[in-house]
């Protein structure tokens, strides 16, 4: 393995700046939506007060998990020494904190009060996980940061190992503090589960990768840099590991719930009869976010070829949004069960009259704050690369791979 | 200076002391006031816990009476439909602090009547879950949400196990002193706060059921009327299951 050299994005500056120009337009459409949803009142999105969390924080989970996923390269290089990976890390650690801000500026800019973000950073309850995730949020931004730092800056090389591992272990709890939004919850049948915690992190594992290797495949092709076809199999490999773990996950979730009667009703909700939620189900998070890709990855033509690698980790991530969408408006969707062994047959305020799930219809201000925060993740990723050292000038397998065979 | 000039300024500092006086008279009387006033002035004790017991078997079938008294009486029936909203749609979006909710036993087929609101939980999941602390419980054991400081996340709404808060979805142009609300945070029942801090001892919902079916009072207090229909008639509390301690009892559900 030969010593690897870090550049800036090298693309014109005409299209790095048309870039900037279009991920900015559609960043400056998400602060319009903005503006419209506060200044009318959420009356004008499709969120009720059965549907309480909507289309938004479908975006920003997904950007938020997927964010502790794409540090994982780094991690497999630091924390794991695992040489091959250590070109990789810069531009994961970037990721990371710029899919987090992302995921966050949606999150924060759908609150009945964003004016009120101080007060959220002034009064704490420490028994609320929301709170432990502020703390955790924040210090992901500076954990990352400095990692970084000590990855760029050779006089720190004796504290590059530590804070990865630092890192990798405040990503764990980060993923888990998410996963815990839901699986803390008591009140709703689909949450409620201890096994959403260790979820979130194998999904985080499988998205933030998938949107890595996105990423990184098309940075390198727009300059023009080398990425090595064995790289870039060890990457596909593991994202195939990945996906057949959120598969795994998924299959032990639902047959634990399959197997209390408690729990048979909302299971015949999201596998038969929940509609949108069942099609998303099937189609989204098992099709096309696990089945197809892992057929893809292992098959022995496609799963060597660029344009295979690109479709299953597309597929990854959509299916990755059709998931966090059954499991936030899902569960939501479903009726709370006040009552065993009663149907409620009238309600003055929408209680699942006949088990009928609640109503949700995503409007589109929702979706453009949702698009605005994907676009924020590319437009800081961008700038980041192109004032910054964090692209190795190469990664073609005889200077990334230190087992790459000579021909 | 000359003499008329001197006079002027004296007759000028005794015109402004007076008006300061008047001015400012009846705010040094309104803060002398509360000593003698106390309850307002002084914190809730946890000597009281406030709490309701519902019978079903006199919650009349059609009959929406504690219904209408809440949004009378909290404000509810202020909130107007914005202009360009779908009325389906806002149904769904508008503040209910109570509601009328009818059953059918899968079994029996036995139909049952019941109002549901906030179940002032001793341990409510709402508060545990509030980032903020916004969604409190007073040591006199009603829940209740602190308006300054909820930053509108409805994650308590995620969490409360009786779907009884709601998140005010659009301006609000009137609204009551005792009652004041805004766009963008999340509120639900308070057993009437405003009443029983001045000294009242019933609930709007309560007063307005002609049946009877709301005994409302001091749950500590074992010779209180809720307490002693406790003592007397067998009762649940929904969701029994979390273990949550709630301050509404329902009998013949």
């Amino acid at each position: 393995m030969k010593k690897i050299h870090f550049s800036e994005w090298g693309i014109d500056s005409p299209r790095y700046w048309g870039m900037l120009a279009v991920l900015g337009s559609i960043v400056a459409i998400a602060g319009g939506a903005v503006y419209y949803m506060e200044h009318n009142g959420h009356w004008v999105t499709g969120m009720t007060n059965q549907v309480v969390w909507g289309i938004p924080h479908v975006f920003a989970i997904f950007l938020i998990v997927a964010a502790s996923g794409a540090l994982n390269i780094a991690s497999i290089g630091t924390a794991f020494g695992k040489k091959v990976y250590k070109p990789l890390g810069r531009l994961s650690a970037l990721l990371a904190i710029a899919l987090l801000a992302g995921g966050l500026a949606v999150l924060v800019l759908d609150l009945g009060q964003p004016g009120r973000l101080l007060v959220a950073m002034t009064h704490y309850n420490f028994k609320s996980i929301f709170a432990w995730n502020i703390y955790l949020y924040t210090g992901f931004f500076a954990i990352v940061a400095v990692y970084i730092w000590f990855m760029m800056d050779r006089r720190m090389k004796a504290w590059y190992k530590p804070i990865g591992i630092f890192a990798f272990v405040w990503r764990l709890l980060l993923t888990t503090g998410t996963g815990s939004i839901f699986g803390f919850l008591v009140a709703r049948q689909g949450y409620d589960a201890a096994i959403l915690a260790p979820m979130f992190v194998i999904m985080s594992f499988a998205y933030g990768l998938a949107v890595y290797l996105l990423v990184l495949m098309f940075v390198f092709k727009a300059d023009g840099r080398e990425l090595g076809a064995a790289l870039l199999k060890r990457l596909k490999n593991l994202l195939g590991v990945f996906v057949a773990a959120v598969l795994y996950f998924t299959l032990v979730y639902h047959l634990a719930n399959l197997y209390g009667t408690e729990n048979h009703a909302y299971e015949a909700f999201i596998l038969k009869d929940g509609g949108i939620y069942t099609l998303l189900f099937w189609g989204g998070w098992v099709l096309a976010g696990c089945l197809i890709p892992l057929g893809i990855i292992y098959h022995p033509g496609l799963g060597n070829t660029r344009g295979g690698i690109i479709a299953a980790a597309t597929l990854v991530i959509l299916g990755g949004f059709a998931t966090v969408y059954v499991i936030v408006i899902g569960g939501q969707a479903f009726p709370m069960a006040m009552f065993p062994g009663k149907t409620i047959i009238a309600s003055g305020f929408f209680d699942g009259v006949n088990g009928q799930p609640m109503l949700y219809a995503p409007s589109l201000p929702e979706f453009l704050l949702g698009l605005g925060g994907v676009a924020l993740v590319l437009l800081l990723t961008f700038i980041g690369i192109r004032m910054l050292r964090f692209l190795p000038a190469t990664l073609s397998d005889e200077v990334a791979d230190p087992h790459h065979a000579k021909p | 200076m000359s003499r008329t000039e001197q006079q002027g300024r004296r007759v000028f500092l005794k015109k402004t002391a007076s008006a300061a006086a008047v001015a400012i008279a009846p705010g040094v009387m309104l803060h002398a006031l509360p000593a003698a006033a106390a309850p307002r002035a002084e914190a809730v004790s946890g000597e009281i816990r406030w709490g309701m017991l519902i019978d079903a078997n006199k919650c009349a079938d059609g009959c929406n009476d504690c219904v209408t008294a809440c949004d009378k009486e909290n404000g509810l029936d202020l909130v107007d439909m914005p202009e360009g909203a779908d009325e389906a749609h806002w149904e769904r979006q508008r503040p209910r602090w109570i509601r009328q909710v009818k059953l059918k036993d899968n079994l029996s087929g036995k139909i049952t009547n019941l109002p549901m609101m906030c179940q002032h939980c001793e341990k409510p999941p709402c508060v545990d879950v509030c980032p903020t602390g916004a969604s409190f419980r007073r040591a006199d054991g009603i829940v209740m949400v602190d308006r300054h400081i909820c930053i509108g996340c409805r994650y308590c709404m995620m969490a409360c196990p009786y779907k009884a808060r709601s998140f005010i979805h659009a301006e609000v142009a009137e609204k009551l002193t005792h009652t004041p609300r805004g766009k963008g945070c999340v509120e639900s029942c308070n057993l009437c706060v405003h009443r029983l801090d001045n000294g009242e001892s019933t609930t709007a919902c309560q007063d307005a059921c002609k049946h009877q079916a709301i005994v409302f009072g001091d749950l500590n207090d074992p010779e209180s009327a809720v307490s002693r229909a406790l003592k007397k008639y067998p009762s649940v509390q929904i969701r029994a299951d979390l273990k949550l301690n709630t301050g509404i009892r329902y009998s013949n559900v």
